[in-house]
């Protein structure tokens, strides 16, 4: 067996023997020393080092794995020299090893630049977790920090020390941050939302001393002025660890490293180097995607497989750095001024795009996005595929897919190959494939033939979107009717019965529909009667989901979750103990939502009024988590508690909850308010989100978790609460009033012909002059709001139906729990 | 009330008719669950057309205890319910599944006399 040494076991080293045990397992003896104590960990994203507290979630693969795969890792033991006649290396502690292929992954370390008081206490370079350990030690008696260097790492390390608490000053020896991957306008846009966050930024400085005792306290730029700060983390560049090459007599690059060709060899034949440590045509790189292909190239050529070779690495980047979106790709500075650029700029949301092109016009040379680096990819592949740009070239900077100029427009630009389905793994191939060539035209028919929809039924709306775009294409006629009940779309519908007073499903089935209804057209009209005229929806139970029948989520085992409305996620204590008493008495399982509510889980069917009785005299109301409806209003703290505060969030989240609680819609609602642009309450998510500015408030709809996430966009901005109410008022009765079933906002916007411009013009400049309108019809619904948990508690007919069977007062005898970590669960289905 | 009889037993089974509960303790055009000899039976008031169904409440699905709250509607002709849990749907008339992708479901002869509904068992 060939003996493989590797010294280095940080991303690159590991990355090269998982390479090397999944290419020829078996074939090789491997054996990897660490200087750190710990095995490799993912050193680009270090900073969220602090939000686990652990090493363990970064780490690349836990100890068992290089047991199970043979591997010996040897941590905490330095190589200090190598004998290359002898085939061997030593170790600091004496120890010495043979091998037959030596591989150098010893990476680099941090440039620490000579200036005067380097050495006192409170300096540190950003580099290793024991680095880190260090700083949040000493930042325990610290409130201020700087850090030296605004590059990508230096930004991060800036992201480490605000985690810390620490007020946080970046300075940079360059006129603008991020020097070798933005422009200046770039730069001018990272730098004022980082701003906006609380960090301090120095341009244009460089550093002459680090002043103090023996501890810093403040560093003294060459213009003479200081700089408060009780730490200083440097960042300043990296140099590559090739001091093993220096008296093994391995060959160096001009600028440092130890010199690699395309197959990462060394000078030496049976020496590898990848990652920072090596130098290539003179070039060292310190990003992880070029160390991970010189380990690849250098498992090929270990092993005998056909190897592509490295040939150099583009620089290519993108990040979040502290939530903002930053990527450079390609030439994105264009230094040489050979190519022509297209430019975008919203300094209101805080994005800027450049894209570099050819002066011909029909290349992407490379570019720059800031604030939102969602078309990346898209625009890294068709650089390095040299594909021809699209007729108009903006289009790659102006997020078009809100411009929804056909309906459709988002599944059709999904390739075939995109997973549409991820119960039952359908493709959108397949679906059009069942389409086009099988001819199924039906919805429920091409969920029976392809088993699409048919697990977590999730992915139905887009489904559904899928067939209709490619019954389009095929030139059949489509109309989005409800079922074979009726003949009508849902917007349809809802005129029908708006315009003639109808209040039933019995009625608008025998007015304008045919057949007996089914679990497709019931629920939707149910939804379309409750939003029409807000009535108690158990006057009608059998047609409602069962989730709406029972006013509870169904769980497994048939049992039903209990969410009492928390509006903005405020409660007291007193409130808090209700319901934990609730809890504790009708044995539920408890847990927090990600709405900021309370969930009691395991409720009998026959024991929700009693519980909701007890709720509902604590003072609870239903929090409608059952239906689809406004479900939470999410808040953060506000400026009451929040030092960064600009408004208060929470008092406008409850009042907003206040307003639209109970209101029914195709799908459910979310929202959320945040007291300044660091967005805790994660408003950019929700079907309408709000977020504090200087000024007054930023109304943004649209956003979407779930399946596809998107982030809401801006509506209206810097508006006051009035206004922001009005405007929410008229979007969500124009959604109510014209999507199909089931799509949620998000949806709905991606369909709407003429996009959020159209919307614009709807719900902010009024162009239909029904702005009036909706807001008095959501006025209707607002004064009809009633609690319907409140109402069944109170009446004896409606609480008699809670119940398992009819003839007996027993409980379901199916019913099965297993405990879990102290708590009652369902027994597995 | 006329009472009807659907089976998916051949005629030669002998027949026990038990009592499961009156007719006002079941929705309209919606089910309910009885328990009658030790089974889970959903027995669904079709009223829109006229017309009593019994099946087992287990969806054989995921095994659940439910189809008595499911909805029920019409597929061209045929009457059906839906399983709650993941809308799955079945003959009331013959039991069979109509998605095509779970078992057939048992369903039982009812008949409904004086305000009462009876299920009748083999």
């Amino acid at each position: 067996m060939i003996n493989v040494l590797v010294i280095g076991n940080g991303m690159v080293g590991y990355k090269f023997c998982e390479k090397l045990v999944s290419k020829a397992p078996g074939a090789f003896k491997i054996t990897v020393f660490g200087e750190e104590p710990s095995p490799a960990y993912d050193r680009v994203h270090l900073s969220e080092y602090f939000a686990h507290k652990s090493v363990e979630p970064l780490l690349m693969a836990p100890r068992q794995w290089y047991e199970e795969n043979a591997i010996e890792l040897i941590t905490s033991e330095m190589v200090v020299g190598i004998n290359r006649e002898a085939k061997s290396i030593t170790t600091h502690k004496g120890r010495t090893f043979n091998y037959d292929k030596l591989v150098l992954a010893t990476g680099s370390t941090p440039f620490v630049p000579p200036i005067e008081g380097s050495n006192k206490s409170g300096v540190f370079v950003y580099r290793t977790v024991e680095d880190l350990d260090a700083m949040e030690t000493y930042s325990k008696n610290a409130k201020t920090s700087a850090v030296l260097g605004g590059g990508l790492l230096g930004l991060e390390a800036a992201k480490a020390a605000m985690d810390m608490g620490l007020e946080a000053h970046v300075i940079e020896f360059a006129p603008r941050l991020m020097p070798r991957q933005l422009d200046e306008a770039g730069s001018n846009m990272l730098q004022s939302t980082l701003e906006s966050m609380g960090l301090h930024i120095h341009l244009s400085k460089s550093t002459a001393s680090i002043d103090g005792d023996e501890a810093m306290t403040s560093v003294t730029f060459t213009d003479g002025t200081p700089l408060e700060a009780e730490m200083l983390i440097i960042s300043c560049g990296i140099r590559p660890r090739d001091e093993l090459a220096n008296e093994s007599g391995l060959e160096k690059g001009e600028r440092g490293g130890i010199k690699i060709n395309e197959s990462a060899l060394t000078s030496d034949s049976d020496i590898y180097a990848i990652g920072e440590v090596a130098s290539y045509k003179g070039m060292t790189y310190g990003l992880v995607a070029p160390g991970y292909d010189m380990a690849t190239v250098a498992v090929e050529h270990l092993t005998g497989a056909d190897t592509k070779g490295f040939a150099g690495a583009d620089m290519s980047t993108k990040l979040k750095l502290i939530g903002v979106d930053v990527a450079s790709f390609g030439d994105a500075l264009d230094e040489g001024n050979q190519y022509k650029s297209i430019v975008f700029e919203d300094k209101n949301a805080g994005i800027y795009k450049r894209v570099n092109i050819s002066k011909d016009g029909k290349k992407l040379m490379g570019g720059i996005l800031v604030g939102d680096a969602s078309n990346y990819n898209m625009l890294f592949q068709m650089m390095l595929n040299g594909m021809a740009l699209p007729p108009h070239p903006e289009d790659l900077v102006i997020d078009t897919s809100r411009q929804g100029s056909s309906a459709g427009n988002t599944v059709d630009m999904l390739p075939e190959g995109a997973q549409i389905c991820s119960c039952e793994n359908v493709t959108k191939g397949a679906l059009v494939q069942a389409i086009e060539g099988d001819g199924v035209e039906q919805f429920a028919a091409l969920k029976t033939c392809t088993k699409a929809g048919t697990g977590c039924g999730a992915c139905s709306p887009m489904v559904n979107d899928i067939l209709t775009a490619t019954l389009k294409k095929m030139g059949k006629k489509v109309r989005k009717v409800l079922c074979e009940h009726f003949d009508y779309t849902r917007q349809e519908l809802f005129d029908l019965v708006k315009l003639n007073n109808i209040h039933s499903f019995d009625q608008l089935i025998n007015d304008y529909g045919k057949g007996h209804g089914c679990e497709t057209c019931k629920p939707a009209v149910a939804s379309i009667l409750a939003s029409a005229w807000n009535g108690l929806i158990l006057k009608q139970d059998t047609i409602q989901d069962t989730n709406d029948r029972f006013l509870a989520n169904i769980q497994k085992g048939g049992t039903y979750s209990v969410i009492p409305r928390i509006p903005g996620g405020e409660i007291t204590p007193e409130k808090l103990i209700i319901i934990g008493e609730v809890a504790k008495k009708y044995d539920l399982y408890a847990k927090i939502t990600g709405g900021q509510r309370i969930d009691l889980l395991g409720a009998r069917i026959d024991q929700l009024p009693d519980i909701w009785e007890e709720l509902v005299d604590a003072g609870f109301e239903s929090g409608h988590a059952y239906g689809k409806a406004l479900r939470t209003v999410k808040s953060c703290v506000g400026s009451s508690w929040c030092r960064y505060g600009l408004h208060d969030s929470v008092s406008f989240a409850i009042r907003i909850e206040e307003r639209y609680k109970g209101l029914r819609a195709p799908h459910k609602i979310k929202s959320a308010v945040s007291g300044c642009r660091r967005e805790c309450a994660e408003a950019l998510s929700k079907d309408f989100g709000i977020i504090a500015t200087e000024k007054g408030w930023n109304l943004y709809v649209g956003g979407n978790g779930g399946a596809n996430p998107q982030h809401a966009v801006l509506l209206a901005g810097d508006i006051d609460e009035e206004t922001c109410i009005a405007y929410i008022d008229r979007f969500l009765m124009f959604y109510i009033k014209t999507a199909e079933p089931l799509n949620r906002t998000a949806t709905w916007m991606n369909k709407l012909a003429g996009g959020l411009d159209y919307l614009k013009q709807v719900v902010v400049e009024d162009s239909l002059g029904m702005g009036k309108q909706l807001e008095a019809e959501m006025q209707l619904l607002v004064e009809a709001y009633a609690c319907e948990w409140k109402e069944v508690v109170n009446n004896p007919a409606l609480r008699a139906r809670f119940k398992h069977f009819v003839n007996s007062p027993e409980a379901d005898p199916s019913l099965k729990f297993d405990k879990q970590r102290a708590q009652k669960v369902p027994a597995g289905w | 009330m006329t009472a009807n009889q659907h089976t998916s037993q051949t005629l030669t089974d002998t027949v026990n008719w038990h009592l499961a509960a009156r007719v006002e303790d079941f929705p309209e055009n919606g089910g309910a669950c009885v328990y009658v000899e030790g089974k889970q039976i959903a027995v669904f008031n079709f009223s829109a057309r006229n017309e009593w169904y019994a099946c087992q409440n287990m969806c054989p699905h995921k095994q659940q205890m439910i189809l008595s709250r499911g909805m029920i509607g019409s597929q061209a002709e045929e009457p059906k319910v839906a399983c709650p849990f993941h809308k799955k749907t079945f003959s009331l008339l013959t039991g069979k599944s109509l998605n095509g992708d779970t078992c057939d479901i048992d369903t039982y002869p009812i008949r409904v006399e004086e305000g009462v509904v009876y299920i009748g068992l083999s």
